[in-house]
């Protein structure tokens, strides 16, 4: 292993300006673009079709239609955004409902909250996040970016947006949140990658600190 | 993290992926835009074809810049190769690619990620495709399929499509001869902007035409895989998925090499 970083002379780099470079995490460039990734082929699941589930640790779910889902009380948010693949979008703006609002939504129908959450998706992939880094103005299920509807390759129709993880936990083609009473690792969290993913802590892959 | 008990024990603890120092052993000229680094990395714990390392590079005044790059080379070869394409506006592919000679060191870690991963106990075809540099891992995949018993190599016959833009862009190009002297591997190139004189191949961006007459059929149950340039990725998969191929049995894999 090494322990002094070995020191590539004539690599000078390319710095974000003063202004931005705080708000990159270490080891991230910034990325103007929007790029894609995905571990297999994009879904396309009609809105007609489309619902988002929450769903309790006893089986007790609330279902909303795509109408009834943009019915609910939603927000802008403009957010920085850091892939694992090491690029980072500052700026970006979303639109979509607070899981928040969906949590207190589902309490209404006698579906209660667990300290965990395994969010699942078209497609089959998962992912785990813990009760915490859901709640308290941290998480949406977004629907448009940047005044557009969501683009199937970046997720459309809903995303999840947990911008303050790294993005593999903003679910694509999010379709319904389960709540775990235990911590349930997802799709990429069994496939080498770390369990939480904070950016500013460098938590990329399994057994990062 | 965990809640499990047993889990905050040091021994069962994951092992962190440490930094590496790795010393370039030799650099190959693939295309004028490609190069492959030969690396002597001690300790290399071993890998999957189809996983990638990061690469870590500091400069003087303490700056540092990572990028993913795809292993090239089978797991049982001594060295590690990654192979680079070299993006003009690029922060880390020009270094890599410009100033590194043998001799010189890099730190790097890995191997990293767990499902765009093939090894020889897969049974069944293997049907790849690659845009432009998204080759690598899938060349890590035939080389490992190479080096495996004929028992292996006859239980996964292998397809390669390969899309480039011209001949002199086809990476490994050489090396395709050999591969194919096996008759359980077919390399078939498309060359979308030129061609050499005389060819007869493909000259077309990969289309469900195409993937028809060349891929083995959904009901020999492959295993896909699909590396290289968001568009290409992009429609192959969804092509697949049209013609009745299994989507999970699709692995995609968008960034791989070609990070700038």
């Amino acid at each position: 292993m090494a322990d002094e970083p070995i020191i590539s002379r004539g690599f000078r780099g390319r710095r974000a300006p003063t202004t931005r470079e705080s708000r990159i995490p270490p080891g991230q460039y910034e990325e103007r673009g929007f790029p894609v990734l995905s571990a297999g082929p994009t879904p396309h699941t009609p809105l007609a079709k489309w619902d988002f589930k929450l769903r309790g640790v006893d089986g007790a779910t609330v279902t909303w239609t795509w109408d009834e889902f943009n019915a609910l009380p939603h927000e802008t948010v403009t957010r920085d955004i850091h892939c694992v693949t090491k690029w980072s979008k500052l700026d970006t703006v979303w639109d979509g409902v607070s899981v928040d609002t969906l949590i207190a939504e589902a309490a209404k129908q006698g579906v209660a909250t667990a300290p965990f959450i395994v969010a699942f998706s078209d497609g089959g992939y998962t992912t785990n996040l813990p009760l915490e880094d859901v709640t308290g103005g941290k998480a949406w299920v977004a629907f448009s970016y940047d005044g557009k509807p969501l683009h199937p390759e970046h997720g459309g129709p809903a995303r999840l947006l947990v911008p303050h993880l790294y993005f593999w936990k903003s679910a694509k083609w999010v379709r319904g949140i389960q709540f775990t009473a235990h911590n349930e690792p997802g799709f990429w969290e069994v496939n080498g990658y770390h369990d939480r993913g904070d950016p500013w802590r460098e938590q990329r892959y399994t057994g990062d600190p | 993290m965990t809640e499990t008990p047993d889990l905050a024990s040091p021994a069962a603890r994951p092992a962190r992926i440490e930094w590496r120092a790795a010393t370039v052993a030799d650099v190959i000229v693939e295309t004028p835009h490609a190069k492959t680094l030969v690396l002597n990395v001690p300790g290399w714990p071993g890998h999957a074809a189809g996983q990638h390392v990061d690469v870590r590079l500091t400069s003087e005044d303490g700056y540092q810049a990572q990028r993913s790059y795809s292993i090239a080379s089978e797991p049982t070869r001594a060295t590690l190769s990654i192979t680079i394409e070299r993006l003009d506006d690029g922060e880390v592919s020009p270094y890599l690619t410009d100033a590194l000679g043998i001799g010189d060191k890099l730190e790097l870690r890995g191997p990293i990620g767990g499902y765009f991963v093939w090894d020889p106990t897969l049974v069944g075809p293997l049907f790849l495709v690659a845009g432009g540099s998204g080759i690598v891992p899938l060349m890590a995949m035939l080389r490992t399929r190479a080096a495996a018993s004929p028992v292996s190599r006859a239980a996964a016959p292998a397809t390669l499509l390969y899309s480039s833009r011209g001949w002199e862009d086809v990476i490994y190009r050489e090396e395709f001869a050999g591969l194919a002297s096996d008759p359980g591997v077919r390399v078939i190139h498309t060359l979308t902007r030129s061609q050499p004189p005389g060819w007869t191949g493909f000259s077309r961006r990969i289309d469900a035409d195409m993937l028809t007459e060349v891929a083995p059929p959904a009901s020999t149950h492959p295993h896909i895989y699909v590396c290289g340039p968001t568009p290409l990725v992009e429609s192959v998969a969804q092509t697949f998925v049209e013609l009745g191929y299994e989507p999970s049995r699709v692995k995609t894999e968008r960034f791989g090499p070609t990070g700038p």
